[in-house]
């Protein structure tokens, strides 16, 4: 049996549309309240009514899951570089980062709000607590992973460390940061949301909080499907830089 | 084509004995090499070694697997550091890589992030060679080897063959006096190899280098080589020097000739001779 291009393109959004209606169509045979379970419909009305509150705070949680990504970049980078490098760098480094990532970060959210106040700053320290560590991890992992042999040819040219750095490590390292900035962008959104929970006064973590505590679940929905959609953009943008950055990748 | 990438000066002329006598490119006396295994066990690897590398030489080492070909290379090479005796290279003390010197690694070790030429060009690059000449001359080895059509591909486009050529290029571009190569077609299909070590032997004929190969292929050796060395099995020592008296330029009508075959028979009763039983 073979679907036609055509009907094997069209096959899945029919899939989709059909689960949609079966949704819609049991919520109404059933009648589900809507502040249990909203219709697909009455998400869809909620977001349009909502559509300004929505927009402004998921700019407010896309700043944050953006900025502590990119401070997460920069922290991670030379440190991974120190580890990589230096023998007992990593000796005192690692076990230190390892515990500090074995704690759960939902655990650490409350402390990180006594120590940075009510700003957009605890959301942002807690996206860098949870985006430090697998970029970190896979950097390393990708310095690591350089081969003998390559490093054996630059050192036959009398290539100097901070050459075989520039020539040789940073771009053989590029495919694993990649693979470790992809992990990270979607705990970023993750991070974001549990610091918007404890404490808020913006961002789509506070109004799915809000909503849902005043039975607007339809909103809390259109806020979730936002989160959804922010996430799996973030990782697209990130996997379009990578094929045109990393060109050399079966 | 090649005038002005060749040397055919003095090397040239102490290869057919007419130029005075010279220091020697390479000269090591009573070489040990000792590892420590992970175990903590110590693993006698190599000698003691002798060995003299007369300018414009081409001298070939073939042996068992696991007998320390591949560490005497590195030892000449300046990557690894012996555990004993004395090593020079044109008379100065041998202990770090020199740019006097290129190498050909068995796998080819191209950046597969940049270009054939910009990997021909990473000599240049780390060792800040003026731009435009060494532009030019990258050109021109790529012309010599065939690659010139190739220069804008990545490396992972190129076959096996094209891959060592580059690399070929790469060693060369700096104009070292003495090439390395460290099984330089082991990864190759039997053709592609016999094809490259042909013309190797012709772009070696033109250039006048001198060259230390190491192989497991005995008349890849014979073929190129003045002189074949035969190594003994772990702890590596030099055990037969020939001298390899074919006429030059070689071509695939040498392996054919008589005397090509009686000196292959020398080398495989050397090496197998160990094996009893």
């Amino acid at each position: 049996m073979s679907f036609s291009s055509l009907g094997g393109r069209l096959l899945i959004p029919v899939v989709y549309l059909a689960m949609l209606s079966a949704w819609e169509g049991l919520t109404l045979y059933f009648s589900v309240p809507s502040w249990v379970l909203p219709a697909p419909s009455e998400i869809l009305a909620a977001g349009v009514e909502w559509a300004p509150e929505l927009a402004t705070n998921a700019l407010v949680t896309l700043r944050e899951t953006v900025f502590g990504f990119l401070l997460a970049l920069a922290l991670s980078l030379p440190l991974a570089a120190l580890i990589a490098f230096n023998a007992l760098a990593r000796r005192i480094i690692y076990p230190v980062l390892l515990g500090l990532q074995s704690i759960p970060k939902v655990a650490l959210a409350p402390l990180v709000l006594l120590w940075f106040g009510f700003s957009e700053w605890p959301k942002i320290v807690i996206v860098v607590l949870v985006c430090f560590f697998p970029i970190l991890v896979n950097v390393v992992a990708g310095f690591d992973a350089v081969p003998k042999s390559m490093l054996d040819m630059m050192r036959s040219l009398g290539a100097s460390q901070h050459m075989i750095l520039r020539r040789l490590r940073l771009p053989a390292a590029l495919p694993a940061l990649f693979t470790g900035c992809k992990v990270a962008i979607t705990f970023a959104v993750i991070g974001a949301v549990i610091g918007e929970f404890v404490s808020a006064q913006s961002g789509l973590g506070y109004l799915i909080l809000i909503t849902t505590s005043q039975s607007q679940t339809p909103v809390a929905f259109a806020a979730l499907l936002l989160l959804t959609v922010m996430s799996v953009a973030l990782f697209y943008i990130l996997e379009y830089l990578e094929k045109r950055v990393v060109t050399w990748s079966p | 084509m090649t005038a002005d990438i060749a040397r055919s000066d003095v090397e040239r002329a102490e290869r057919t004995g007419t130029g005075r006598p010279s220091v020697p490119v390479i000269h090591l006396r009573d070489v040990i090499k000792r590892f420590r295994e992970k175990t903590g066990r110590e693993v006698h690897a190599l000698g003691p070694v002798d060995l003299t590398i007369r300018p414009g030489e081409f001298v070939c080492v073939v042996g068992p697997s696991g007998c320390g070909k591949s560490t005497l290379l590195r030892l000449i090479a300046g990557l690894e550091a012996a555990s004993g005796g004395t090593l020079r290279r044109y008379g100065q003390p041998l202990d770090a890589p020199s740019h006097e010197v290129g190498i050909i690694f068995q796998e080819h070790v191209l950046f597969p992030w940049a270009s054939v030429l910009e990997n021909v060009l990473l000599p240049a690059d780390v060792l800040g060679l003026e731009k435009s000449a060494a532009q030019a001359r990258a050109w021109r080895l790529l012309e010599m080897t065939g690659l010139r059509d190739f220069a804008h591909h990545c490396p992972q486009n190129l076959s096996g063959g094209m891959k060592q050529r580059a690399a070929f290029c790469r060693a060369m571009l700096a104009d070292p006096r003495f090439l390395l190569l460290d099984e330089p077609f082991g990864a190759l299909d039997a053709l592609t190899r016999e094809e490259l070590s042909l013309e190797l032997s012709r772009l070696w004929d033109e250039l006048g280098r001198t060259a230390f190969m190491i192989t497991h292929d005995i008349e890849e050796a014979i073929l190129l080589g003045d002189r074949v060395l035969v190594m003994s099995p772990r702890p590596g020592r030099i055990e037969a020097d020939i001298a390899i008296d074919l006429p030059r330029p070689r071509s695939i009508d040498t392996a054919a000739l008589p005397r090509f075959q009686e000196i292959k028979n020398q080398v495989r009763h050397l090496i197998f001779g160990h094996r009893k039983g």
